[in-house]
């Protein structure tokens, strides 16, 4: 059979999304051609704001890579626009001049930026939020520039605000209304989300009307109808989309508002489609992704002559894209006289749900502060559900039947058809079942399988609370947030560190006393944790509990199974001296060590020394403690670099010394394993340490949260610098980062994964003032730290209490 | 029953122990918190781990080598483990202490 030709318009998120479904239920029917204007693969142009908000890397965000393009036979054209359509011969035409035939066409082209009609909006420098062009263009701007002015409060408007100033910019929201995002929101959901978005740094100019764009050649100010002006080097404008089509218009395709389609998405022309955001369906055109695939699905059965329901038109909901800012509305949320409405309001934690019942239905609702009940919510509002007893209580939190604890049981109560992902429309059913056929155990792999969370990533953590559901106890003790220190208490790390803080506990009797403690003294769990929680907090007070110390950071040397000792000193970076060397092994002999052995760390270890011997070689070695004992820094690995090795390209050995004389000491929640490589080659293994630094050209990249041990993990990429004082500078922060934040035991690979990259990049990385502020704080704490060796070696009382033993006759 | 002074007060912290070697035997004084004291053999029942290095909590020690949690009282380890250490009686005399062993055991 000769195969149908199919050609797509528009290489964007609802078009190749038709030809995913397509190619998923008949690989081979069709020879497929598609045309896209912009010069990418497709990409989730959700995300964008993401990218610009620095929670997404430009290259993360493709959907479909070259790759895919290829290896499915389909024949991409980017970069090129379609500028007719002959429906009579089924050929279409190119802005390239190339031509191609179709025996099926499908429009998808989306929507254009609605740019305000004003003087001087063609000024350099005036632009809107639609594509990785503009994206780019605000990045790029804000290095150069200061002021920015969005146009346009609403949901679009308010992310590119953020992003803007998560770019350092200074940025001014200008909208018409009295309230933002008011088709989404109600007013006072609006004054919440206001308040907080200016708590951000964000500046409003609400009921103005923008007049003109003032400038020459750029923009430099806005000008707005009250005679005022407010000062812009960028203006972005986000007053809304409209649908595009211009081409379908111009080829004779009937088009309302957007391109007229059935409910088999057919136009008005014989095997002619449209999708997406230009297509209009019972007289409504949607500007959101959900109504997209559920579009999509149904023609690509149709194409494809697969049974399928006809496409009814979708309820969709909103989410706002910003971290720290929940928001969620479904439905008619405005109050009317016939309507009525549960309100929760808690001005405290800033928490605020309605929901909007019309002749005993649920027809609306709004969430601040707390969306953690939205696909609930949302669920109730598409179906039009009755208001119940029931759903009353669950609402409201009134009564019994709102669960406590962490949540995890909000995706217990959900019946299997109830949406988890409303993005790719995911339920929790089909979740359920991947977990349990395939074995999944991330949230990545469910979103590799099932497609949940793979749009907006708003749902991640309801699918995070599923697989936790499912999985069960065993994993659960795994991940569980809320795991009390250990049995003599019921509180958290977070509630005991609070507690530390605000009641300025300085001593591990004291929190066990105040805390209410079950066990008096505490246990070999509680004390060493205890101890590293209050040295964290009170850096400059603390005064560390030997007898809180597990013996091996107590004795500042290794314990092994014969009771002995191993001593590991320092060698900044893996190097040595032959001097040092020499020292060594005189040591070595005099003591009889059982032992010398080259550790995995780069340096040497001295085994089986007893205890009373240890003053005496720290002295004799003359060199600092390599605390490969401790929960502290310990190595930096290097690999030979630049100075002699034919790829290097930056001085890997000079950096890793820096980096541990820098913070050697530094007592970390679980133990800290660093290494410097001089090119992607790792030969320090910077790929799997807690911190793994690798030189590129003109510049390093930073890892972290690898792991060689137990758990073997492979380090994330945190961001890319260019100077040494740049590495040490996010090193310091991070490493402090992880003193504040990490459960006392955690490794950073298990800490990256419960806080999240994003969160962790953000504190150290992007936040310049917080970054200084670790940076103080850590420096801080390295103040109060010297050698523990050279401590005891000139301390007599020390040396005898500690490490001396009583020899009587019998 | 004989008698051994094994030393004065000052020399173990609180929440500490001593290891105090007579002849081949290797007994370890632990100074409680309550400033009590208590002496029992310095060798875990699980693989001989030295307790004088283990955490002290109220009567009880931690083992430095697998956390076994022996009672300083009658030496019995604590559920869910099982085993038992010699223990002392032990006595300050003239602000020495002094353990009573057991003759045979010497
Ligand atoms: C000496 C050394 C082995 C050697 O001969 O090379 C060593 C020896 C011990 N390691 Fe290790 N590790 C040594 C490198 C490593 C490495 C390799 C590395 O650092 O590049 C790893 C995997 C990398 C990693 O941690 O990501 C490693 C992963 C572990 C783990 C698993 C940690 C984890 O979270 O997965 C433990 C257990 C623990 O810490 O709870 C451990 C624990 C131990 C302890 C301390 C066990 C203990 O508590 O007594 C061992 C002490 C033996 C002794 O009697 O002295 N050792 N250990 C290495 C010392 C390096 C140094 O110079 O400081
Ligand atoms: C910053 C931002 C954030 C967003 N956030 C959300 C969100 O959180 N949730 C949500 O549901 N939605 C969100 N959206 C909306 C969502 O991205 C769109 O609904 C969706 O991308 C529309 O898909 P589409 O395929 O219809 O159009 P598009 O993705 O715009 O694709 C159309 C493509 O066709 C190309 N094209 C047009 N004309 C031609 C031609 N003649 N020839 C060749 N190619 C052509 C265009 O260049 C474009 O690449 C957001 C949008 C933006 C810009
Ligand atoms: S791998 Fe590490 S912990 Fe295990 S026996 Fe070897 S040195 Fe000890
Ligand atoms: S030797 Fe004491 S617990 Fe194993």
């Amino acid at each position: 059979m000769k195969k149908k030709k199919l050609l797509l318009i528009g290489n964007g998120m609802a078009g190749v999304n038709v030809i995913e479904h397509i190619l998923k239920l008949a690989d081979d029917r069709f020879e497929i051609t598609i045309f896209g204007k912009e010069p990418h693969p497709n990409y989730n142009r959700i995300l964008l704001s993401s990218v610009l908000a620095g929670e997404a890397q430009m290259q993360e965000i493709v959907l479909n890579d070259w790759e895919w393009y290829g290896e499915r036979g389909i024949r991409l054209h980017t970069g090129i626009e379609v500028t007719q359509i002959d429906t009579d011969a089924k050929k279409v035409y190119t802005d390239a001049g190339m031509e191609a035939d179709y025996d099926e066409l499908i429009i998808a082209t989306g929507s254009l930026p609605f740019m305000l009609p004003v003087p001087g909006a063609d000024k350099e420098g005036v632009i809107a939020f639609r594509d990785i062009k503009d994206t780019e263009t605000m990045i790029e701007t804000a290095k150069h520039y200061r002021n920015a002015v969005v146009i346009g409060g609403g949901l679009l408007g308010l992310e590119a605000a953020r992003g803007l100033l998560h770019l350092n910019m200074n940025v001014s929201v200008v909208h018409l209304m009295d309230t933002l995002m008011e088709r989404q929101l109600d007013p006072t959901a609006a004054k919440m989300l206001q308040a907080e978005l200016e708590q951000q740094g964000m500046k409003f100019l609400l009921e103005k009307q923008t007049a003109e764009l003032l400038g020459e050649e750029r923009v430099t100010a806005v000008q707005f109808k009250d005679g005022t002006t407010a000062p812009a080097d960028l203006v972005v404008m986000a007053v809304g989309i409209r649908p595009n089509v211009g081409l379908a218009k111009a080829s004779g395709i009937e088009v309302n508002r957007g391109i007229v389609v059935n409910d088999w998405m057919e136009t008005s022309v014989p095997h002619v489609y449209a999708v997406g955001e230009c297509a209009e369906h019972q007289g409504i055109v949607y500007g959101l992704v959900a109504p997209l695939w559920e579009q999509g699905a149904v023609l690509a059965k149709h194409l494809c002559g697969v049974e399928t329901a006809p496409y009814k038109g979708s309820v969709v909901s909103t989410k706002l894209k910003i971290s720290g800012v929940d928001v969620f509305s479904a439905g008619d949320f405005t109050d009317r006289p016939d309507r009525r409405a549960i309100r929760v309001h808690d001005e405290w934690t800033g928490i605020y749900k309605k929901l909007v019942i019309q002749d005993g239905k649920i027809v609306g609702s709004v969430l601040f502060g707390d969306t953690s009940d939205s696909s609930r919510v949302f669920k109730w509002v598409r179906e039009q559900a009755e208001l119940t007893p029931e759903i009353h209580g669950l609402f409201t939190g009134v009564g019994a039947q709102k669960e406590t604890g962490n949540g995890g049981s909000v995706v217990a109560s959900m019946a299997d058809d109830e949406l988890i992902c409303g993005c790719n429309g995911v339920t929790k059913g089909a979740i359920v079942t991947a977990i349990k056929d395939k074995n999944l155990s991330t949230v990545d792999e469910i979103k590799g399988c099932t497609g949940a969370s793979r749009s907006c990533g708003g749902c991640k953590p309801l699918v995070a609370q599923l697989l936790q559901h499912v999985k069960g106890e065993e994993y659960a003790a795994d991940q569980a947030p809320e795991e009390a220190v250990c049995s003599c208490t019921t509180l958290t790390r977070d509630q005991v560190v609070q507690a530390i803080r605000e009641q300025h506990l300085t001593h591990t009797r004291e929190v066990m006393h105040v805390l209410g403690w079950k066990n008096e003294e505490g246990c070999s769990k509680c004390r060493p944790a205890l101890n590293y929680y209050i040295g964290m907090v009170w850096p400059e007070e603390h005064e560390d509990e030997r007898t809180s110390r597990f013996v091996n950071e107590r004795m500042h040397a290794n314990i092994q199974n014969d009771g002995t000792y191993s001593v590991v000193p320092r060698m900044y970076g893996g190097v040595s001296t032959p001097e040092e060397l020499r020292r060594i092994a005189d040591v070595a002999e005099k003591y009889k060590v059982r032992m010398v052995k080259l550790t995995g760390g780069q340096r040497i270890d001295l085994l089986g020394v007893k205890k009373e011997d240890l003053p005496a070689i720290w002295s004799e070695l003359g060199m600092p403690s390599g605390y490969a004992y401790g929960k502290a820094v310990r190595t930096v690995k290097t690999c030979v670099g630049e100075s002699f090795c034919r790829f290097g390209t930056q001085n890997s050995i000079q950096m890793g010394i820096d980096i541990e004389k820098r913070f050697e000491r530094l007592q970390t929640p679980a133990k800290v394993k660093m290494a410097v490589s001089a090119c992607p080659r790792n030969c320090a293994e910077s790929g799997i340490k807690d911190l793994g630094v690798v030189g590129v050209d003109g510049g390093w990249e930073l890892y972290v949260g690898g792991n060689g041990g137990v758990k073997l993990r492979a380090g994330d990429l945190l961001c890319k610098v260019k100077t040494s004082e740049e590495v040490l500078e996010i090193t310091g922060a991070y490493l402090q980062y992880y003193r504040e934040t990490g459960r006392y035991g955690e490794r950073t690979s298990e800490w990256v994964e419960r806080l999240g990259l994003t969160a962790i990049r953000q504190a150290v990385v992007e936040d310049r003032e917080y970054r200084r502020e670790l940076l103080a704080r850590v420096d801080v704490a390295l103040a109060q730290l010297s050698d523990p060796w050279q401590e005891v070696t000139q301390n007599e009382r020390l040396r005898k209490t500690m490490y001396e033993e009583i020899h009587v006759s019998p | 029953m004989k008698q051994v002074i094994v030393g004065n007060l000052g020399e173990i912290p609180p929440a500490s122990g001593k290891v105090v070697h007579i002849g081949d035997q290797e007994i370890v004084i632990f100074r409680l918190s309550t400033g009590e004291y208590r002496a029992v053999e310095n060798r875990c029942p699980h693989k001989g781990g030295p307790l004088a290095e283990g955490i002290i909590s109220g009567k009880f020690v931690y083992c430095p080598l697998h956390d076994w949690k022996v009672s300083l009282e009658d030496g019995k380890v604590q559920a869910p483990d099982h085993g038992c250490v010699q223990t002392y009686p032990i006595r300050l005399r003239d602000g020495m202490l002094c353990i009573e062993m057991v003759e045979q055991l010497q």
